[in-house]
């Protein structure tokens, strides 16, 4: 019978099932940070339970790790300290490999991942983070989890699981170069909402797809879990091959050809039914933002901000109204017109040297304003160091931003970088939730791209009209 | 894990979508390496005023709401990051049970593993038990997880699904990794035909 790549993934990774109870699948690797793994750990010691397979564990420190190097040599937070240094315990006592903050490797744990090969085509690969959906690029199912299960990964390299649905999201066409695998997803959320892939497992697929480099795939299964879904994913192919050969956790010699042979076998079948599915022509796809506090509250640049009486039903009506209310925003602005006071170039879904070259490209030569703060957040030293090589660091510098250590930073504020309240951020990360970059903060999400053309005019620009001067 | 069983509490009404778990507990309080204690930072930037006293404007400090067991939401809440602090949070303030039209999946999961009960429900019997709530402040629902059902004194009756194996888990209290390690020699076996299959994953 035909079967989609979940299915397929699935099928390989089952288990057991007992009658009446969920589905045991197996997990290949399971991937660590130090704010969801602290009372797994501590649960297995009261258990009096050990990790059933420790090589099948990367770790890092990434979302309390300062971004300025003089407190990352002396955490000036002292319960963020304590957290850094229980994972360092915990890893230590286990032996588990850690990419801590001394190490040329460190960095957020969805870029680094990918960047050493740990992550194949048809793993199964937890964390207990919800962007675990990243490694769906690789066509690994990849999914985020609480900390519960993690412990429960740890003790039986198992989960109880339930199957999703599968949802086939095609976009065919040509993107615009303006408009990139960010744009691609905020747009996708645009059109299905934010629970609108609860219950199901989503492929992307199609011409605009394939065309995405590895970097620009990622970023897309990335956002996955903010349409609701499980997990993404994309087919492997040529460019997935390319991309892990060499790496250091990638398979070597007749184990690559052993591998390679078995990845090929994992996409879709051509007449596989999916339960749903959705279409775009990426040709339609503009430059992206939000406008409010729910990643599906957003437009092309070029509109402006609509108003409660656009919506069709209650709820969002009322969602419309209160997030207008806590953005400062008022309906009908042009998006255009909205001044910014911080821009943050950063996060998992797009802090990869792709990234960085993209919002050089549009900083290069340009001056941030007085009244604007611009940081960049390279997502692993080995970005940095690369975006150094390019020179890249120096076209942000001479603009007037900030060249930063790596770590999750101002996505989710927990490192001492944040927005002051009322301040307006344009942010290449996921949220735009209320306080999600600090209480009272405004969070506008964009591409790279958007976020430097938003840095040198101190406001949102359509890339389209952009001149050089 | 705590035994869930039939209760008549006082609900709450959080006439709200897209409650995402940065508000449910905000970041800041994700530092602690312990499981206790999040409760007094639940919905924190909503509940709290900037002197840190309780915001009179927020529905969870009516007083009417004081002790109320049950949490009845706008759709898909629980959306957002995969923070098990969220479920701690709830649990440890109080709440054992919410009743939403839609959960988000990871949420919706960590839920069970902390003794609470997730409802969904439909979007017309949502409005009238948010409507029972609003016309008499302080009431209580009856929340039978043997039968599934959700019963008011305004007459609402309303039967639930929920996974059996989830329900009777919840019913006994049961810790799921003794579950699966029941399986062990099944886990085993899959183990060794996995690693002759895919020798590479292995390989380090």
């Amino acid at each position: 019978m035909a079967q989609t790549m979940y299915e397929k993934i699935w099928d390989a990774h089952f288990v057991h099932q007992e009658e009446g109870q969920a589905a045991l699948l197996y997990i290949d690797r399971h991937l660590m940070h130090e704010v969801t793994s602290p009372q797994a750990f501590e649960g297995l010691k009261m258990a009096g339970r050990g990790i059933r397979n420790t090589h099948s564990i990367l770790a890092t420190l990434d979302h309390c790790v300062p971004t300025k190097m003089a407190d990352r040599i002396n955490l000036p937070d002292p319960i963020g300290a304590k957290q850094v240094q229980t994972m360092m315990n915990n890893c230590e006592e286990h032996g588990l490999t850690l990419y801590d903050m001394e190490s040329r490797n460190n960095g957020v744990i969805h870029v680094v991942v990918p960047e050493h090969g740990f992550v194949h085509p048809g793993m199964t690969t937890v964390c207990g983070d919800s962007h675990t959906a990243t490694h769906g690029a690789f066509g690994a199912l990849a999914f985020g989890i609480g900390t519960s299960e993690v412990e429960h990964v740890m003790a039986t390299q198992c989960l109880p699981q339930a199957k999703s649905k599968t949802m086939l999201v095609k976009v065919d066409g040509k993107l615009s170069k303006f408009s990139t695998a960010k744009d691609i997803a905020l747009a996708i959320i645009g059109k299905i909402g934010t629970a609108g892939g609860t219950g199901y497992v989503i492929e992307y697929a199609g011409e605009a797809i394939e065309a995405l480099s590895m970097e620009g795939r990622m970023t897309l299964c990335n956002m996955a879990i903010e349409s609701g879904a499980r997990a993404g994913l994309v087919a492997p192919d040529q460019k997935t091959y390319d991309f892990l050969e060499g790496k250091e956790f990638a398979p070597e010699g007749e184990a690559w050809n052993q591998a390679l042979n078995y990845w090929k076998t994992l996409p879709s079948d051509a007449d596989a039914e999916f339960d749903k599915v959705i279409e775009l022509n990426a040709a339609d796809i503009a430059p992206q933002v939000t406008w409010g506090t729910s990643p599906e509250q957003v437009i092309p640049v070029n509109h402006a901000v609509p108003a409660p009486s656009d919506f069709d039903t209650e709820g969002k009506q009322i969602a419309c109204e209160s997030a207008l209310e806590y953005m400062g925003l008022e309906s009908g602005t042009q998006m255009t017109d909205i001044e910014i006071d911080f821009v943050f170039l950063g996060s998992c879904t797009n802090s990869r040297i792709e990234d960085f070259r993209a919002a050089a490209e549009v900083a290069r030569g340009t001056l941030v304003p007085d009244n604007v703060t611009a940081i960049a957040v390279p997502g692993s030293y080995l970005v940095k160091a690369q975006a150094e090589k390019e020179g890249l660091d120096k076209i942000f510098t001479e603009a007037g931003w900030e060249w930063r250590e790596p770590g999750c930073s101002m996505c989710l504020a927990m490192n001492g970088d944040q927005l002051k309240p009322g301040e307006r951020c344009a942010s290449t990360s996921n949220r735009n939730f209320e306080g999600r970059q600090g209480k009272g903060g405004r969070t506008h999400l964009v591409s790279p791209a958007m976020a430097a053309a938003a840095a040198a005019a101190g406001k949102f620009v359509d890339l389209r009209t952009l001149e050089k001067t | 894990m705590e035994k869930y069983t039939k209760h008549t509490s006082v609900a709450a009404l959080m006439n709200r979508s897209n409650v995402d778990t940065d508000q449910i507990i905000a970041k800041q309080f994700l530092k602690k390496v312990e499981r206790t204690g999040f409760g007094a930072h639940l919905f924190h930037d909503w509940r709290f005023l900037e002197d840190g006293s309780p915001n009179p404007d927020f529905e969870l400090n009516k007083p009417e709401f004081k002790d109320a067991k049950i949490l009845v939401a706008g759709d898909n809440f629980g959306c957002g990051s995969s923070r098990e602090h969220a479920p701690w949070a709830i649990d440890d303030y109080g709440f054992n049970t919410i009743i939403s039209t839609s959960f988000a999946d990871i949420f919706y999961n960590n839920c069970f593993k902390n003794g609470i009960l997730p409802i969904e429900v439909d979007s017309d019997t949502l409005k009238a038990l948010m409507s029972e709530i609003n016309d008499n402040e302080g009431v209580s629902f009856t929340v039978d997880l043997e039968n599934q059902q959700v019963s008011t004194p305004g007459g609402i009756e309303v039967k639930f699904e929920l996974d059996g194996f989830r329900k009777h888990n919840l019913l006994n209290g049961l810790d799921d990794i003794g579950l699966t390690l029941e399986h062990i020699d099944k886990i085993d076996s899959y183990e060794a035909k996995h690693k002759a299959n895919f020798p590479w994953l292995w390989a380090s």
